[in-house]
């Protein structure tokens, strides 16, 4: 799974992509095994209210499935204009 | 209809008479031009980076010029969205429309710039005093573009 990241994300994991092997069966289960792996994703993670989500770059939720997906991004709200 | 995502500044006038050329059937452009400004709430603002997810904001700026595009009758929609360092007084974004009255022309540009402040992917980040900080997001700007939805 290729996971991207934006913006404050980005900077508290220090990454603004990578590849992840994971069995993630929704966004939620996959929030839920990086934070455990590692201090810095459940830092990000802390708050999801404030954090939004795109499975193969359309705009979803949480609970959105990752069966069949290749690509899950993480980022703010956005604040363009 | 095009859009543009790009670090260089862009000239409005060069925009409007790119959207006229050989045209006589326009009766009304109308832009926005939306500035950096030296102040964030309560404090002063020295600069600026804006983030972008490259690929998706075009995708999403066309799909903000398209809907438009398909609720008025417009003769030419573009928007240009600059990303990277900009300074206060910066131009960062342009949303342009024309039609054959100015009604069409001043909703669709209105239409736009909501529609981008909310689903574009972009970031800002402002350097102030006390350093750098995330811009957050408004509600204001969810509201103005949920009228969108009721009318």
């Amino acid at each position: 799974m290729k996971v991207l990241y934006f913006a404050w994300l980005r900077e508290r994991i220090g990454l603004n992509t990578e590849q992840v092997e994971t069995q993630a069966a929704t966004v939620a289960d996959l929030v839920a095994e990086l934070s455990a792996r590692e201090e810095r994703y459940a830092v990000a993670f802390a708050d999801m209210s404030a954090v939004r989500v795109a499975v193969d770059q359309t705009m979803t939720d949480i609970s959105a499935s990752l069966v069949g997906a290749s690509e899950v991004a993480f980022f703010p709200p956005m604040t363009g204009g | 209809m095009s859009v543009s995502v790009q670090t260089e500044d862009f000239d409005v006038g060069a925009e409007i008479a790119a959207l006229t050329q050989d045209r006589t059937d326009i009766g009304a452009v109308v832009t926005f031009t939306g500035l950096v400004r030296d102040m964030g709430g309560a404090q002063a603002v020295s600069a600026m980076e804006l983030e972008h997810w490259p690929g998706m904001t075009e995708q999403a700026l066309e799909q903000i010029a398209a809907e438009a595009s398909a609720r008025w009758p417009l003769q030419a929609a573009r928007i240009v969205h600059r990303y990277g360092p900009l300074l206060p007084g910066d131009q960062i974004v342009l949303v342009a429309a024309a039609s054959p009255h100015r009604g069409a022309a001043f909703e669709a540009a209105e239409y736009m710039m909501d529609f981008l402040k909310t689903r574009a992917p972009f970031w800002k980040k402002e350097t102030t005093p006390d350093g750098a900080r995330w811009v957050d997001a408004r509600d204001a700007d969810d509201a103005a573009q949920a009228r969108w939805d009721q009318g």
